[in-house]
């Protein structure tokens, strides 16, 4: 008898809907840039003061942004096809199969969730509290990036077609506000990824093997393995 | 036939399980990327259509087909802000804008044979004043003009509803048989620029032959003596300078859609 066995983690789907999503939000956000530099008003400040503006002209010389419009359009209105119907199918692959229950929010969510992030950065000597499949922490960030997604959606829905729409930009503040609206959802993306990766780093390869071959190699005395604080 | 029970099947041993499963995992992830490369590939290198990869073109054509039929109908109007709200947009660029040379004095609106020839002005084109057009009903709006850019700007503007020349003037030919043409176009007095118009967003009430802004008669930079400005369109479709307007059986052609943009642009 081995030590070890293998435990089935993440069912095929979500592996695909995951990866396929990579490149398809990048050229999202790829094309995004395109089209938010031509009115890239954006930026954190007070006053006459700015302390960041998105972006700065490095980011678009290193990235060869400008005068680059029609083409991010082009880009933006072919490719959220794909990714829109990747993400309903995401949705509906959670509905259906009932995973919806791994990642809502319970009633100790928030709770759990302080303490792995005090315990991740190394604030608190306690243990992890113990987890499902995904710990607080993973909850609350797996419902928001989803929850965002529907937001990007609407938002961009939003500004594409404002006067056939007008109560969707009103309930999102006005046609200006949903632009911010929607720009600040992407840089949240970014937030996550930057996040995301840093975690997935930290949990280790058998981790990341799970999302690629969809199971992870667990201690045989383990009867119901609890990773906890693994994305 | 020799049949093992589950009991006795020979248990491989986990760690080699799994490298065998990694294994083929990533080589399905490296054929599925592959294939996604060269998707992306061909996307971008199919022949050109105006400025865009003719994929993008079909696609764009989708989108605006699913507008038209699920999203747009003329009863939905823009939202109208309080005057006082109204600003001065900025002069967003110089194409098709008169020149020293070009009179505004002497000029007049051409209505042109539905089907004319882009850009050819013909001595058979009726042609009105603008005190003529201003019997038609006067219409006022407070919108937002809407930039493709990105940025909005409030604006007032006063002027007729197209669709109320329209159902003055013989635009759609003698019998004003509108179903015979779907696309009205638009041309600035020089031919400079040019936009086109499905004819469902031209006749939009939301849609005017606008001669003042803010109050006061359009000024050369602003599009004087009359320009067209519209809620359902990209500011890159508000005509400025308007010379001559026809119906068309045929899509006709776009200043800025011949450099990559979205042909129908709407909002």
């Amino acid at each position: 008898m081995s030590d070890v066995r293998l435990h089935a983690k993440h069912s095929r789907a979500v592996r695909w809907m995951h990866w396929v999503n990579l490149p398809l939000l990048t050229l999202m956000l790829w094309s995004g840039l395109l089209i938010y530099w031509a009115n890239d008003v954006y930026r954190i400040g007070v006053g006459q003061l700015t302390l960041l503006h998105f972006f700065p002209d490095a980011v678009y010389a290193r990235l060869h942004v400008n005068h680059r419009l029609a083409e991010g359009m082009a880009l933006h209105f072919t490719l959220l096809w794909p990714f829109v119907l990747n993400g309903a199918a995401y949705c509906a692959f959670l509905a259906f199969s009932g995973e919806w229950r791994d990642l809502i929010p319970q009633k100790h969510t928030l709770h759990d969730a302080w303490r792995v992030v005090r315990h991740d950065l190394h604030l608190s000597s306690r243990p992890l509290p113990p987890a499902d499949k995904y710990n607080g922490a993973q909850r609350l960030a797996y419902t928001a990036i989803l929850l965002m997604g529907v937001f990007s959606v609407l938002s961009g829905l939003a500004i594409y077609k404002p006067t056939q729409l007008p109560w969707l930009a009103s309930l999102l503040g006005g046609y200006p506000a949903a632009r911010w609206e929607h720009f600040l959802f992407a840089l949240g993306y970014l937030v996550f990824f930057v996040v995301h990766v840093m975690q997935v780093a930290r949990a280790g390869w058998n981790n990341l093997r799970a999302m690629i071959t969809g199971y992870e190699l667990v201690p045989t005395t383990d009867p119901d393995p609890a990773p906890g604080g693994q994305p | 036939m020799r049949r093992s029970s589950p009991a006795s099947a020979p248990q491989p041993d986990p760690r080699r399980e799994m490298a065998r499963r990694t294994r083929r995992s990533f080589l399905m992830g490296a054929t599925a990327g592959l294939a996604g490369l060269g998707a992306w590939e061909w996307l971008n290198h199919r022949p050109m259509l105006d400025g865009l990869a003719s994929p993008y073109r079909r696609l764009l054509g989708l989108n605006e087909r699913l507008s038209e039929h699920l999203l747009f109908d003329s009863r939905h109007l823009a939202r109208q802000f309080p005057t006082a709200a109204a600003g001065w947009p900025r002069v967003n660029g110089m194409e098709g804008a008169p020149d020293a040379t070009d009179s505004l004095a002497d000029w007049r609106l051409l209505l042109a044979a539905p089907n004319s020839t882009p850009g050819a002005p013909s001595a058979s084109d009726f042609s009105l004043s603008l005190a003529e057009l201003q019997r038609l009903p006067r219409v006022s709006m407070t919108t937002e003009l809407r930039c493709i850019e990105g940025w909005t700007q409030v604006v007032q503007w006063a002027g007729v509803r197209l669709a109320d020349f329209a159902a003055r003037y013989p635009l759609f030919g003698s019998g004003n048989n509108a179903s015979a043409f779907p696309y009205i176009a638009l041309e600035t007095a020089d031919g400079g620029y040019y936009v086109g118009f499905d004819r469902e967003s031209a006749l939009h009430p939301q849609t005017l032959l606008a001669d003042e802004m803010n109050g006061a008669p359009l000024t050369p930079d602003h599009g004087a003596p009359l320009r067209l400005v519209s809620t359902v369109k990209y500011g890159i479709k508000s005509l400025k300078w308007v010379g001559r307007i026809y119906a068309s059986r045929r899509r006709p052609p776009d200043f800025w859609a011949q450099q990559g943009y979205d042909w129908y642009a709407g909002l």
